[in-house]
C-alpha cells in the first residue's frame, strides 16, 4: 500500500503551519520525517490521522483519494497513527486498550476472550513475551507501553503506521528494542512513517528522508545520499534577517551560578549567567530545558546540586524562596501559569508584589503605572482583564509582574510564543534593557535564529545533560548537532 | 483454554481489584459491629435484623449503581434525588391505585427518567457544561415542578404493587432481588458490552478514546440516561413501599451525595475510568451497616454523620 500526501496546507487562526507539502510514503519502507521543533511535522500527522482537515491539498492511498474528517477514517483506511503522547487507558489492561473503539462482539456481548487471544497472537508476532494481555497498562513500563501502542495500531490492520517521536521517552537500550520492531513491521510490507530528530535512528532506519522547514517540504532524499551534517544543514539552514539589539559587551560578576544541578529529568548540569548576560538554553523537546529554568525557580527543585546567588549559596525550594531571593521565572504557558486571566492588568501587575514582598506592596498607582510603561503596554487601561488583551501585551503584562519585584536573575521559557513580530521585538529590547540594568538572563527559546539572535553564550542540552557550550553568534548547524547529540568538539568560551 | 483455567486466571484480578478493600472493609465492620452488640447483650446477626438493614440499602443501592455509571463516565449525577420524588408521583399518579395500570405507570416512569438522563447528557455534551452545575440545574428544575404542582403525597400505588415493597421469596424480600438484578445487569453492560467498555474509556481519558474511535458524546449520553433509569426504579419501589408518591422522598432520603458517598467509598475513582459495581454494592452495604450499628447504639446523629462522611 502507498500513501501519497499533495500540496497540504494549513493554518490556524491565520497562521500558515503547512504550506504546500508533498509527501510519498511507499509499502515496506522506512521513511523519515525530519525538521526543527515547529517545522509542522506533527501537524502533517494530524491531518494524516484526521485529526486536523487539511485547508488546500489530497491524501490518496493506492491511487485512491480519502477525506479524513475524523481518526476514525483513517483507521478505516489502513493508517495508524502512534502520537507522541501515548494514547492508552492507564487503568485498562492491553487487550481492553487494544481493542478500544473495535471490540470484538458475539452475541450481543464483548468476546473477551477472543480479545484475549487475538491481543496474545499479535504479541507473540511481534515477539513480545514480557508482558500478557491481562496486564494492567499502567504497571507497564513506557517502552512497553510503546509496544502496545504499536499492538494497537496493527489490531486495526493498519498497512500505513506513523510514529511521532517514539522514542522521545525511551531509554537507550529500549531504542534497540524499538527499531528492531520498525524492522519486523516493514518486513512485513507495512509502510513506516518515522517522525524524529535523533540523527543516529533515522540513518540506521530510513530509506527515504524528507525533510520540513517552517512548514514546508525542503527535500526528499534516499538516505544514502545524506551525511548526518548536510541533513542538519538541510533542517536549520537559513539566512539570519531579523533585527535583534546589540549585544552587551562588558558583563559583570557571576550572578547565578548551577553546580551539578540534577533533578528528574537533568543530570550534572553545571552553568553560569553573569550580571549583564544574556544566555541562551538550547534543545530539542524533551532534552530538560524547561526543566532546569523550574528547578532553578524551585518548581520542581534540584534534588541534587548547588545554586549560588551572588557567589553565595541557596536553597531554592519553593518557588516563594526564589522569588524572595530575586529569581523570577516567565512560563511557557502564560494562559495557564502566568497570569490569572480573569483579572484586571493592575491585579495581575502587582501579583508577585501582593505574594511575596508585602512591604514593598504599597506601591501605589505611580509605580504600577511606571511599570506598565516599562514594559510598554497597551491595553484600554489597567482595570482591563487581560483576557481581553492579545498574546504581545499579555506577555507584557506578566513581565511587568516579574519586573515589579526587582529581580536578580530572570529567568524566561519561551518568552516569545505565540506573539506577534511587534511584540517580539519589544520583549527582545525590553529582555537587553534589563541585562544592561545588572540583571541576568536565562532564556530557553526553540526558535533557533532567535536564541542565536538574543543570546551572549549558549548552553546546549542533549537529554538532560550539557552537551556543550557555544559562543554568541555560533551557527544553527552547531547548536543542532550539538542537540541531536552529534557533538562537535567541545567549544571553550572564554570567561 | 478451558473454563476452569480461565477462572484461576480471574481471580487474582477480583482479589486485586478496587473494590476488594471495601468487600474486606464491609467485613470488618460486620464483625466489630457483631461483637459489639452481643457485648452490650443483644443480638446482632439475627435474620430480623439483617434483613432490615437489607432492605434498607434496596433505594440507595439502586440509584448507587446507577450514579456509578454515570461516575466512571467521567461525569456525576445530582439531579437522582429530586427525579427519586418525581418518578414516585409519575407511579402513584398514573397507577391511581388501578391494577390495570401497573404497566403504563411503570411505563411512563421509565419514559420520564430516560428523557431526564438524556437532557442531562445533552447538556453535559453539546453545551459542554460542567456535569456538576448540569445535573444540578436540571435538578432544580425538576424541584421547580414537584414544589409548584404538590404539597405532599399525591396518587396512590394499588395493593398488587405494594407488593414489590413488602413481598418475600422466602427470606429474601423481593426488593432485595431487585437491586441485586439491576446490580448485575449494571456488571453486565460494564463488562461484556461495548457501551460499557466505552464508559471507562470516557472517562478515563475522553481524547485517548476519541482518537481511538470511541462515540464519546454518546457514550456520556448513555451513562446518563442509566443513571436516570436507575434512579426512576428507586422512585418506583419507594412509591410500592409509601403506597403513594411523595415530592420529597427522595430529597429527604439524600439520595444525591449518599449514592456519591457509596460509589466513592466503593473504590471508584471520582473522576472516572476505575472501579465498578461490585465495589458500590459493597459501599452501601457498609453504610447501611454503620447506619445499623449506630442506631443500635443510640448514638449521636451528628456522630454518626461524621463516621459515614469518608
Amino acid at each position: 500500500m502507498t500513501l501519497a500526501m499533495a500540496g497540504i496546507s494549513k493554518s490556524f487562526l491565520g497562521v500558515g503551519v503547512l504550506h504546500d507539502v508533498d509527501l510519498d510514503v511507499r509499502a515496506g519502507e522506512v521513511h523519515a520525517l525530519v525538521g526543527e521543533n515547529g517545522a509542522g511535522k506533527s501537524t502533517l500527522l494530524k491531518v494524516l490521522s484526521g485529526v486536523h482537515q487539511p485547508d488546500a491539498g489530497t491524501i490518496a492511498i493506492d491511487g485512491e483519494e480519502r477525506t479524513f474528517a475524523n481518526p476514525r477514517h483513517a483507521q478505516d483506511a489502513g493508517v495508524a497513527i502512534i502520537h507522541q503522547e501515548f494514547t492508552l487507558l492507564p487503568e485498562r489492561t492491553v487487550a481492553q486498550n487494544v481493542f478500544l473503539g473495535r471490540e470484538p462482539v458475539r452475541r450481543g456481548l464483548v468476546d473477551t476472550v477472543a480479545m484475549e487471544h487475538a491481543t496474545a497472537a499479535l504479541l507473540a508476532e511481534i515477539g513480545e513475551t514480557g508482558f500478557g494481555p491481562d496486564a494492567v497498562v499502567r504497571r507497564l513500563s513506557v517502552a512497553q507501553q510503546q509496544v502496545v501502542e504499536i499492538v494497537k495500531a496493527l489490531a486495526t490492520d493498519a498497512r500505513i503506521v506513523a510514529m511521532d517521536e517514539p522514542t522521545a521517552a525511551l531509554a537507550e537500550h529500549e531504542v534497540a528494542l524499538l527499531t528492531d520492531l520498525v524492522r519486523r513491521l516493514t518486513a512485513r510490507g507495512i509502510a513506516v512513517l518515522y517522525v524524529s530528530h535523533r540523527m543516529p535512528e533515522i540513518f540506521a532506519l530510513a530509506d527515504r528522508i524528507t525533510v520540513l522547514k517552517d512548514g514546508a517540504r525542503v527535500t526528499t532524499l534516499t538516505a544514502a545520499e545524506l551525511e548526518p551534517p548536510t541533513l542538519v544543514r538541510l533542517m536549520v539552514g537559513r539566512p539570519l534577517s531579523a533585527y535583534y539589539p546589540p549585544r552587551a559587551t562588558e558583563f559583570g560578576d557571576v550572578r547565578l551560578e548551577v553546580r551539578g544541578g540534577t533533578a528528574p529529568a537533568i543530570s550534572g548540569i553545571d552553568l553560569t549567567v553573569r550580571a549583564g548576560e544574556v544566555v541562551g538554553v538550547a534543545g530539542l523537546q524533551g532534552a530538560g530545558r524547561t526543566e532546569l529554568l523550574r528547578a532553578i525557580f524551585g518548581a520542581d527543585p534540584f534534588t541534587a546540586g548547588d545554586v549560588l546567588l551572588d557567589g553565595r549559596p541557596v536553597r531554592l525550594s519553593s518557588p516563594r524562596r526564589a522569588i524572595a531571593a530575586g529569581v523570577a521565572m516567565v512560563t511557557e504557558d502564560r494562559k495557564a501559569e502566568g497570569l490569572a486571566l480573569a483579572q484586571s492588568v493592575r491585579e495581575n501587575a502587582l501579583l508577585v508584589l501582593h505574594a511575596v514582598f508585602r512591604r514593598r506592596a504599597r506601591v501605589g498607582a505611580a509605580r504600577t503605572r511606571d511599570l506598565l510603561a516599562t514594559v510598554g503596554l497597551r491595553s484600554a487601561g489597567e482595570d482591563q482583564e487581560v483576557r481581553f488583551l492579545s498574546g504581545g501585551n499579555q506577555q507584557k503584562v506578566v513581565l511587568a509582574k516579574w519586573l515589579a519585584a526587582d529581580p536578580r536573575v530572570l529567568l524566561l521559557d519561551e518568552p516569545t510564543r505565540g506573539i506577534d513580530v511587534g511584540a517580539k521585538a519589544a520583549v527582545h529590547e525590553l529582555v537587553r534593557e534589563q541585562a544592561e540594568a545588572g540583571m541576568a538572563v536565562l532564556m530557553v527559546c526553540s526558535e533557533l535564529p532567535e536564541l542565536i539572535g538574543m543570546s551572549d553564550r549558549i548552553c546546549v542540552l542533549h537529554e538532560g545533560r550539557l552537551a556543550g557550550e557555544l559562543p554568541a553568534g555560533a551557527s544553527e548547524e552547531d547548536v543542532m548537532a550539538l542537540a541531536t547529540g552529534h557533538g562537535v568538539p567541545h567549544v571553550e568560551v572564554p570567561r | 483454554m478451558t473454563a476452569l483455567a480461565e477462572r484461576v486466571r480471574w481471580a487474582p484480578r477480583l482479589a486485586t481489584g478496587p473494590a476488594a478493600g471495601t468487600w474486606i472493609a464491609l467485613g470488618l465492620v460486620v464483625l466489630l459491629a457483631a461483637a459489639i452488640v452481643t457485648a452490650r447483650g443483644g443480638d446482632y446477626l439475627t435474620q430480623a435484623n439483617l434483613l432490615n438493614m437489607l432492605s434498607r440499602t434496596t433505594a440507595l443501592g439502586i440509584v448507587a449503581v446507577g450514579q456509578t455509571i454515570a461516575i466512571l463516565a467521567g461525569s456525576l449525577d445530582l439531579s437522582v434525588a429530586y427525579l427519586i420524588g418525581l418518578t414516585s408521583l409519575i407511579a402513584a399518579e398514573v397507577m391511581a391505585g388501578d391494577p390495570a395500570m401497573i404497566v403504563p405507570g411503570v411505563l411512563a416512569v421509565l419514559a420520564a427518567s430516560a428523557l431526564v438522563g438524556l437532557v442531562n447528557g445533552l447538556v453535559i455534551t453539546k453545551l459542554q457544561v460542567n456535569a456538576f452545575i448540569a445535573t444540578l440545574g436540571v435538578g432544580l428544575v425538576i424541584k421547580g415542578i414537584l414544589e409548584s404542582r404538590y404539597e405532599g403525597p399525591a396518587g396512590s400505588v394499588p395493593v398488587l404493587f405494594q407488593r414489590l415493597g413488602y413481598d418475600r421469596i422466602g427470606p429474601i424480600p423481593v426488593a432485595v432481588l431487585l437491586m441485586l438484578a439491576v446490580a448485575g445487569a449494571a456488571a453486565l453492560f460494564l463488562h461484556r458490552t461495548r457501551a460499557g467498555h466505552h464508559v471507562y474509556a470516557v472517562g478515563g481519558n475522553v481524547e485517548v478514546a476519541r482518537l481511538s474511535g470511541v462515540p464519546t458524546t454518546r457514550t456520556t449520553v448513555l451513562a446518563h440516561v442509566i443513571c436516570s433509569l436507575c434512579a426512576g426504579v428507586a422512585g418506583l419501589y419507594l412509591a410500592s413501599r409509601l403506597g403513594a408518591g411523595a415530592p420529597y422522598v427522595g430529597t429527604d432520603g439524600g439520595y444525591d451525595l449518599e449514592s456519591i458517598a457509596a460509589v466513592v467509598l466503593g473504590g471508584t475513582v471520582l473522576a472516572g475510568g476505575r472501579g465498578g459495581v461490585s465495589g458500590t454494592v459493597a459501599g452501601v452495604l457498609l453504610l447501611a451497616v454503620l447506619d445499623n450499628l449506630f442506631d443500635q447504639l443510640v448514638l449521636d446523629a451528628f456522630f454518626k454523620a461524621s463516621c459515614a462522611a469518608p
